[in-house]
């Protein structure tokens, strides 16, 4: 994956899209380091093309379910619950590097999205 | 020594007496009173606080009501974290009461999570012990509840009731005796000189030669900077429910006696006091 590639591109099978930092953000060096996230719809919930994202370890949930909401180009009105294991929905603060941790398995982290509560 | 089932309990009614006053700022009708209440140490500041809301709703327009938050010196405090984590890790130097400043304008959405109901508590307490049982069970536990054991739960820790939560929350407690704990222990380690919110990562309870690690051990892995080295004047406390507990203790056993009801182990770490 290249480091420079701030912006979403047209995705091949083996690289994974790199999600646009926000703006604000200005994280450590570590914070900085990309890890993989699988995201895969739930329901009736549209599917993105692009599967495979390379996210800053950094990123908090709550961010990157913004990305997602604007992405599919979700009405503000519409909510977005994304879960871990497809059981828990991890804390909005939550850093998505935390979960790669403690959750990623083969190199990655599988994240579930959902317009609606998905699991209790 | 007492029991160690004494030491749930100690947990559970811990509580810290805390005076509520309205922001100078907030326009009243008339001067508003501050006013007091013993907090629960494992409960959630938006939970406990109906009366506070309603005290100063007496004294304020309608039209100057908005979310309700909280701010300690100046630092917004979490809803979604445990009452007693906010207070160790901001107020453990204060004198008591722990003085909590109430704002009903300018929610600072960059530092606080929205609470519009007790539904919005209730789905994050549920989320936390579902992701602690992924951690010491792989989720097996809390997924083979039913929907009213994990009512239960929530039921007990909203209205207080330490045996109908004990009573569900010790099948989520249990381990194979010949596996001496859980497969890892559900952990948050916060620190107020880091803007981020916490340190989580995998740590088993027992080493691969079969001994228990302690508190000790799971600290030198995820923060040495914690640990004292040989003649080095102490430069943080480490605290849990207030207290610091000694580094030679299992981890599973601060797991299974000192978590929360969410069933993380919060674990606070504060600049020691420089004296």
């Amino acid at each position: 994956m290249s480091e420079n590639a701030e912006s979403p591109t047209e995705t091949t099978k083996e690289d994974p899209t790199t999600v646009p930092p926000p703006a604000e953000n200005s994280g450590t060096h570590e914070e900085k380091k990309k890890i993989d996230i699988l995201l895969k719809a739930v329901g009736d919930t549209p599917i993105m093309k692009t599967k495979k994202w390379a996210v800053e370890k950094g990123r908090t949930v709550q961010s990157l379910s913004l990305f997602i909401s604007r992405f599919l180009k979700l009405e503000p009105s519409e909510q977005l619950f994304i879960y871990v294991n497809q059981s828990f929905a991890p804390s909005p603060d939550q850093e998505v590097g935390v979960l790669f941790e403690c959750f990623g398995s083969d190199g990655k982290l599988v994240l579930h999205y959902c317009k609606s509560q998905a699991w209790g | 020594m007492a029991d160690d089932k004494d030491v749930l309990r100690d947990v559970w009614f811990g509580r810290i007496p805390t005076c509520f006053t309205l922001y100078q700022d907030e326009i009243t009708e008339r001067e508003a009173e501050p006013f007091y209440l013993l907090l629960p140490r494992v409960s959630y500041l938006t939970l406990v606080t109906d009366k506070v809301k309603k005290h100063f709703h007496k004294v304020m327009r309608q039209e100057d009501l908005e979310e309700m938050w909280f701010e300690y010196e100046g630092t917004p405090l979490k809803w979604h974290y445990p009452i007693g984590v906010l207070f160790d890790l901001h107020a453990s130097n204060t004198a008591l009461p722990w003085n909590i400043t109430v704002h009903f304008k300018d929610f600072p959405e960059r530092d606080l999570l929205h609470c519009p109901s007790n539904s919005v508590i209730e789905a994050h307490f549920m989320s936390s012990i579902k992701e602690a049982d992924a951690l010491k069970h792989k989720g097996q536990v809390v997924n083979e509840m039913q929907k009213k054991d994990h009512k239960q739960l929530w039921m007990g820790l909203q209205n207080d009731k330490f045996d109908q939560f004990w009573a569900m929350n010790r099948k989520l407690m249990e381990y194979p005796t010949e596996e001496g704990g859980f497969r890892y222990i559900p952990f948050r380690i916060y620190q107020t000189m880091s803007d981020r919110p916490f340190i989580q990562k995998l740590f088993r309870p027992v080493s691969s030669e079969g001994h228990a690690h302690t508190l000790g051990d799971l600290l030198k892995e995820v923060f040495p900077a914690a640990i004292p080295q040989d003649d080095e004047q102490k430069k943080y406390l480490i605290v849990i429910h207030g207290i610091e507990p000694l580094l030679e203790t299992p981890v599973q056993w601060l797991s299974e006696h000192l978590s929360h009801p969410d069933n993380f182990l919060h674990i606070s770490i504060i600049p020691a006091p420089s004296d």
